[in-house]
């Protein structure tokens, strides 16, 4: 009786205590933020793991406003943010986000690293009014071509027109005597725009720079046996490549281990993730971005500090390329919920167009597509092996602001570029 | 007319692609061959023989002992991947399945690779592994002033050996003229009193191992990655249509007409590399139908 009496007490007291917690959020209700990248596939090691990692860090940083000035509040504008990871390597994209907003009630959507995912659900974002911000994506048509006027979906990172001109621009400083170049490049749209960008770039920076062969293997193709010996047969001093992931890391061993990297000047657009497991493997003199001012080519600031030694203390490697970028995405928000002091998802659009905000990259200005598309600057270094700590290290990083990499509004990257690159200011 | 250099060029690296296509499908066109089923599975044996290669090499080397003990680490790891595997696969659930329609065994295929694809991310992750020690061992070797990895002829030699192998096994040994029965008609064989389940155990093991050699010999050359499994199995299935499905010989014939098609297309013309597999299988469809070395189908009264 006695017992059964202490039963009823505890647990009417344990009710109380659970009645008031969700009273006491209830003015709070936690914002659901889908966060998709790829978590299975060929994307998953290079991209999508890297960036739930950071997803985590930063959500967790969020919700216990742990994060630095100005982000040392908790929660967006209050709200706690809730995520549902999604997987990106599916065939049903379109279905997948719609499930996502319309059947979880995912209020806001954050991620996606193929340019094909991005060109796909920006038009479905404006359709059913979803706040979308793409993080890691590149091609420049998402807000040139797919969605002219976008009302829901933002980019938080520059797209790939500032990795080629930088690199363009990286290797006419460094290569006094240019004369020609090759490219290897994967056969689809990143690629090849990389490619376009990059070789259009150099023929507007420089007179009589010669094309000496252009390679497109297949996007996973990891034999790049022909394609090298082109490159060797048809010597040029710079070979420009965008291969990302384990196809970059296929052609560093293939290439390295016959010389290519000796031969010719070789920049590797997405080259940063490779650095810390390759060491002497990579050859001294290779030209190392990282899709902006990313990994190790990040500034040294707070946010960056902060970040850097969360991520590490988790999860045991450092951040890459995708960890930033999805970070950025994830303080964009909450740096225009802050702003808007609302975290419905339209005040948050309309706070986040043309946002200037901190990142652990520096300062990302949304500037492009009416506000929702980000420009940042891009920064570059060169290899070498450091024999005294047996690490890899990055050197002659030379850093181009934003307005120098990046078309104005209004004008396309390809136009820009054939137009000579107007109106760019690199100092 | 081509350029010395640049033939030279094309027909090493003709010679190498090929090298590398013909491990990575053989195993594929003898299951084919033996027991009639297309087996996407083929894929799950590749990745899973490149990661067991790369991850025991990439243990080995931090022991800091000889490199050249890793080219033993290579076949080991494929045989103890393949074996297991197949074992396990053949006994645990093709077994039941025998009789079925080929469709059927496709789509039964194609459910394994897709766990193989979960199992090998459960084993090793999503990261990527690298083993690039044997690759590099013996340096390079220049021909007419091009480096080429001493490795990428060593696969070669390999290739050329374990098809010299195949042929005189099937060719030559007892069993191989009993499993060239069991080929032509299972029913009369089995009725003879030769012991077709063991002959299909035994031919899917073999198949199993091969597959994972072939991602075992790759993997020092590439980064081991998830879905490696998914891009060899379309590469593989268009060298062993082109050579005719079942064959060993036609496996070989095909691996080199694709092999030479992409080297040429790289150095001549580069933007239709991936086309220039697709259109070879074209042409060689369009001639000979079911490739150019098709099984002869037993006629079945």
């Amino acid at each position: 009786m006695k017992n059964a009496l202490r039963k009823i007490l505890v647990g009417s007291a344990l009710g109380a205590v659970a009645l008031s917690v969700p009273l006491a959020a209830q003015a709070q209700e936690p914002v659901k933020v889908g966060v998709i990248n790829f978590y299975s596939g060929g994307a998953s090691g290079p991209f999508g793991i890297p960036a739930k990692n950071a997803a985590e860090v930063i959500i967790e940083g969020i919700n216990a406003g742990t994060i630095p000035a100005p982000y040392n509040s908790v929660g967006i504008a209050g709200a706690r943010i809730e995520p549902i990871y999604v997987d990106e390597n599916s065939k049903q994209k379109v279905a997948d986000f719609k499930k996502l907003v319309q059947g979880d009630g995912a209020q806001i959507v954050i991620g996606y690293t193929s340019s094909g995912s991005c060109k796909a659900i920006a038009p479905v974002a404006e359709e059913v009014k979803a706040l979308t911000i793409f993080a890691v994506c590149g091609t420049p048509q998402i807000f040139e071509e797919v969605v002219t006027e976008p009302k829901y979906a933002f980019r938080t990172i520059s797209h790939a027109t500032s990795d080629n001109v930088g690199a363009a621009r990286y290797i006419i400083d460094t290569t006094p005597d240019l004369a020609s170049i090759s490219g290897i490049n994967q056969n689809y749209a990143w690629g090849q725009d990389s490619w376009r960008d990059f070789s259009a770039a150099i023929s507007k920076l420089k007179e009589d720079v010669e094309v000496k062969t252009e390679q497109f293997p297949k996007i996973f193709a990891g034999q790049y046996g022909s394609e090298i010996s082109a490159l060797l047969t048809n010597k040029s001093d710079v070979v420009h490549s965008s291969l990302w992931g384990g196809d970059m890391e296929a052609f560093i061993l293939q290439g390295g281990g016959r010389g290519l990297f000796d031969n010719s000047k070789v920049v590797l657009t997405v080259g940063d993730t490779a650095v810390e497991r390759f060491g002497k493997q990579i050859a001294d003199g290779t030209v190392i971005g990282a899709r902006g001012p990313y990994g190790l080519l990040a500034p040294d600031n707070a946010l960056n500090k902060w970040f850097t030694e969360a991520y590490v203390a988790r999860f045991g490697a450092q951040p890459v390329g995708p960890s930033y970028q999805t970070a950025q995405a994830l303080l964009a928000l909450k740096a225009a919920a802050d702003k808007a002091g609302s975290v419905a998802p339209e005040d948050i659009s309309a706070a986040l167009a043309g946002l200037t905000f901190e990142a652990p990259s520096g300062t990302i200005q949304m500037a492009l597509a009416g506000g929702h598309q980000a420009i940042a600057g891009i920064t570059y270094g060169t290899y070498k092996f450091d024999e005294a700590v047996g690490k890899g290290t990055l050197v002659d990083l030379k850093e181009y602001p934003a307005e120098c990499v990046n078309p104005p509004a209004g004008v396309k990257g390809t136009e820009w570029i054939e137009g000579g690159l107007q109106g760019a200011k690199c100092n | 007319m081509l350029p010395m250099l640049t033939a030279i060029a094309i027909i090493v690296d003709g010679l190498g692609f090929s090298a590398w296509l013909f491990l990575s499908s053989v195993g594929l066109t003898l299951i084919y061959g033996v027991m009639r089923i297309l087996n996407i599975a083929h894929g799950g044996f590749y990745a899973l023989g490149a990661y067991s290669a790369a991850w025991s090499i990439g243990l080995y080397s931090q022991t800091g002992s000889t490199i050249a003990l890793t080219f033993l680490l290579i076949p080991v790891a494929a045989l103890v991947a393949g074996v297991v595997s197949g074992l396990l696969i053949e006994r645990g659930i093709l077994r039941f399945m025998y009789g079925k329609d080929e469709i059927l065994m496709v789509l039964v295929t194609y459910a394994i690779f897709l766990v193989l694809e979960d199992v090998t991310k459960l084993i090793w992750g999503t990261d990527s592994y690298v083993a690039y020690q044997p690759a590099f061992y013996f340096g390079s070797i220049d021909v007419l002033g091009i480096p080429y990895t001493v490795y990428r002829f060593i696969v070669i030699g390999v290739a050329a050996v374990v098809g010299a192998a195949l042929w005189w096994a099937l060719n030559y040994t007892r069993s191989g003229k009993l499993l060239m029965v069991v080929i032509e008609d299972r029913e009369v064989s089995a009725s003879l009193g030769i012991n077709v389940t063991l002959f299909f155990t035994v031919t899917f093991v073999v198949g199993a191992v091969l597959g994972a050699f072939g991602g075992a010999v790759a993997a020092p050359e590439i980064s081991v990655t998830p879905g490696i499994g998914a891009e060899i199995i379309v590469l593989a299935f268009a060298v062993i249509v082109i050579g005719g499905m079942g064959s060993v010989g036609g496996a070989m014939i095909g691996a080199i007409i694709v092999g030479f098609a992409r080297a040429f297309s790289v150095h001549v013309y580069p933007p239709a590399e991936l086309f220039s597999i697709y259109l070879v299988m074209a042409v060689v469809l369009a001639f000979r139908p079911y490739g150019l070395f098709a099984l002869a189908e037993g006629r079945k009264i």
